[in-house]
């Protein structure tokens, strides 16, 4: 096969393009330039987005002798990827970047034009695995639970998976990963990982955040509407956070008091105890099939829910009920925001995602 | 050694030229030389010979006087000298002088500077119209001159544009600039070897030249300037150079450098009959093959080496792609340091848009070029337009 590497610049997705170059096929070397002035959006390494790290998968290529180019997506990647994420946390709620790039950019942008130039498959070093199943290609969890990235692959159709290719899924651990890149040569062994949203200079979203959408007044209440205190500004704030309310008077039970709830067409923030942040039921209508789709979904069925990277998943029962997937929690999960992307596993099995558009409260007289 | 892995077709002469036989003799022969030319001794004295050979064979080449030849380590800095240089002298002499004219089609290596000196030392970059073909409106010039001469410190015309090949009539620049008493820099780098140069006869204040792009080896240049002009340097130490560029001299660059230039000009005419006859089978093919794509720089007078298209809904990254599959190595005519095919700053500027400045390939072609290497371009071009077409212009 005539296999297109995404080379980060990082470790993961260098030794994915060794071992695609060792299984035999023809490989070549592809860096995405996300930004048009690559030194000014960040200096230094950090994983990706840099000159530093364009260089580093060059370097690698040239190691694994495969052919190099770098691919400028700057403008898609504005408007699908940073745009949308300050859309979001205008809208009051909390999107996951990272996902959306595999969405849009990756898997998408990336994808549709490696298969026009003639490529048959994209490959990556996310740790993911790809199993043939009885109704086709299905996405599993990888054997390196720890690094488990199959929840930010959520979101590939089937079409996406027939053409996609995650080398590392059967890794059982990064650092074999970097034990393998040592051994094969790649400079990029030791590399530290990069966990912070590569967009955002220092790491700081609050301060970027706040920067893009600028500063306005706005009130803390409590759920009965009481007024408790002022913020800057209501995107500055995600659901399930504790830190930063400065409100002068303890709650009246003396217990810490959390986000609940963000109001951006009132740019209210609504703060509660701890219990009334766990939610019961997600529903979501802009959601996709990961592989072969239920042959009933509109039956209920059993699952698990993962609402976050690195979160837990937990059982669950979901069908479509009225164009909307949803999904009725056996164990509350705590802090879920509108925005967020629940993924729906069964057993391993990536089944689908969907955007949380609505969640229900598991303190039956306090619906969000 | 180290050779291209696999025989490809090379049409990025404008990028950098193959090395002549007889410049790498001669260079590798220099290296071994023993001496500091700036030393008082034997070995310092067979060096600064060889150095001073160099530059008297340089100013035959492009007709210049010997003390005018500043070496530098190559286009980049030697363009930075005299803009840098000339715009301090000319506003240390008059603090008024703070304008610099240009046209936003040049080079990095003088666009980068003006806008340094604007953002740093308070100079005033003004960009002169250039139309839809990249020609410079020179009308445009002597009208800003006529009303704001006493405010220019200098202007910075290339001889010919290393993305589209057009070429500016530089006499006509400095005849105009001669009245308001203005120096000219001009960026000669494309136009040397292609096309017939005088420094005596063209009234520049400044020249600049490298060798790579003519046969020589990479990391040596000149700026060639008047002796009636005066510049601050940029590098200081030991007051090599007319104290204009210090640093130990590169006896053996400018050995091959001198040997590049004159056997680049001493072969000039049969050069560019033989690049020129290329160039048109390139432009006939193109058109033939794709006839929505343009030629950049209509019938504007421009490089006989240099052929340049826009393509239609083509991304040229895709373009550039797949005619590299197809061993063929072409250019777009800007990288960013990142290697990112950006849209052309120069397209851009002659009023494309970002699209269509995003899908551009730059053919240049050298001696070594056959009509067989231009048949195999025409023959890579189809596929290749073909899918670069299918994948888009993605980047918005």
């Amino acid at each position: 096969m005539k296999v297109l590497a995404a080379m980060s610049g990082g470790v993961d997705s260098a030794v994915a393009a060794a071992r695609a170059v060792e299984a035999g096929h023809e490989v070549v070397g592809v860096h995405l330039a996300l930004s048009r002035m690559p030194g000014t959006l960040r200096t230094g390494s950090r994983g990706c987005c840099t000159i530093e790290d364009s260089m580093d998968a060059q370097r690698a290529a040239n190691i694994l002798g495969i052919p190099y180019y770098v691919w400028d997506f700057s403008e898609r990647f504005k408007l699908d990827v940073v745009d949308d994420f300050i859309a979001e946390y205008q809208a009051g709620r909390t999107p996951n970047p990272c996902m959306r790039c595999n969405e849009r950019i990756k898997f998408a942008a990336l994808l549709e034009k490696a298969l026009a130039l003639g490529f048959d498959a994209v490959c990556t070093g996310h740790y993911a695995s790809l199993v043939d199943g009885p109704e086709g290609l299905e996405l599993h969890r990888s054997a390196a639970m720890a690094k488990d990235q199959s929840y930010v692959l959520g979101v590939l159709t089937e079409e996406q998976l027939k053409h996609s290719m995650f080398p590392l899924g059967a890794m059982a651990s990064k650092a074999l990963v970097r034990a393998e890149a040592e051994q094969r040569g790649l400079a990029v062994a030791q590399k530290p990982d990069s966990y912070d949203i590569c967009f955002i200079p220092e790491g700081d979203t609050q301060d970027w955040i706040a920067d893009k959408l600028g500063k306005e007044v706005g009130a803390i209440v409590d759920r009965s509407g009481n007024v408790l205190g002022a913020h800057e500004g209501a995107h500055g704030f995600t659901v399930g956070q504790r830190k930063g309310l400065n409100i002068g008077r303890p709650a009246a039970d003396g217990k810490p008091r959390y986000v609940l709830e963000i109001r951006p067409k009132t740019n209210t923030v609504v703060v509660g105890p701890q219990e009334a942040l766990a939610i019961a039921e997600l529903g979501g209508s802009r959601y996709t099939w990961c592989g072969a789709a239920p042959a009933e979904p509109s039956e209920w069925f059993e699952a698990h829910v993962q609402v976050r990277a690195h979160g837990e998943a937990v059982p669950c029962k979901a069908a479509v009920q009225d164009g909307e997937l949803v999904m009725k929690l056996q164990e509350p999960l705590i802090g879920v925001s509108p925005g967020q992307t629940a993924v729906l596993y069964v057993g391993t099995r990536v089944l689908g995602q969907t955007t949380i558009d609505r969640t229900v409260s598991a303190l039956a007289e306090v619906e969000a | 050694m180290v050779r291209l892995k696999t025989m490809v077709v090379y049409l990025d002469h404008a990028a950098t030229s193959p090395i002549r036989p007889e410049v790498l003799q001669r260079y590798t022969d220099y290296l071994t030389v023993l001496g500091n030319p700036s030393s008082v001794h034997t070995a310092g004295q067979t060096s600064r010979k060889a150095l001073e050979e160099a530059r008297e064979e340089i100013a035959r080449a492009i007709d210049c006087n010997r003390n005018e030849i500043i070496f530098t380590a190559g286009g980049t800095e030697a363009d930075n000298l005299a803009i840098k240089g000339l715009f301090w002298a000319q506003n240390r002499k008059d603090a008024r002088r703070k304008v610099v004219l240009s046209a936003y089609t040049e080079h990095h290596a003088v666009i980068d500077p003006i806008e340094w000196l604007e953002r740093e030392q308070g100079a005033e970059a003004i960009w002169i119209p250039v139309d839809e073909f990249g020609v410079v409106n020179l009308a445009w010039l002597e009208k800003f001159l006529a009303e704001r001469a006493d405010e220019v410190a200098l202007i910075s015309l290339m001889w010919a544009n290393n993305e589209t090949g057009v070429i500016t009539p530089i006499s006509k620049v400095t005849e105009i600039a001669k009245r308001f008493d203005i120096p000219v820099h001009s960026d000669a780098v494309a136009a040397l070897g292609h096309i017939p140069l005088s420094f005596a006869d063209s009234g520049l204040a400044a020249m600049a030249i490298t060798a790579h792009k003519v046969g020589g080896p990479v990391g040596v240049g000149a700026l060639v300037v008047a002796r009636s002009i005066k510049l601050t340097s940029l590098v200081h130490g030991g007051g090599q150079e007319r104290a204009m560029r210090s640093g130990t001299m590169n006896a053996a660059g400018a050995k091959a450098f001198s040997l590049a230039v004159t056997l680049a000009v001493a072969n000039l005419e049969q050069h560019s009959l033989h690049t020129s006859k290329l160039r048109d089978q390139v432009i006939r093919g193109v058109m033939q093959l794709v006839p929505d794509a343009r030629f950049s720089r209509g019938e504007a007078p421009g490089l006989p080496d240099n052929a340049h298209f826009t393509f239609p809904g083509c991304s040229g990254d895709s373009l550039l792609f797949l005619l590299d599959q197809a061993g063929v190595c072409v250019s777009n005519g800007s990288a960013c340091q990142a290697g990112v095919t950006a849209a052309s700053h120069v397209l851009l500027t002659m009023g494309r848009d970002e699209a269509e400045a995003s899908g551009c390939l730059r053919i240049t072609l050298g001696a070594s070029n056959t009509a067989e290497d231009v048949q195999k371009f025409l023959d890579a071009l189809p596929a290749a337009h073909a899918g670069a077409r299918r994948a888009g212009y993605t980047t918005s």
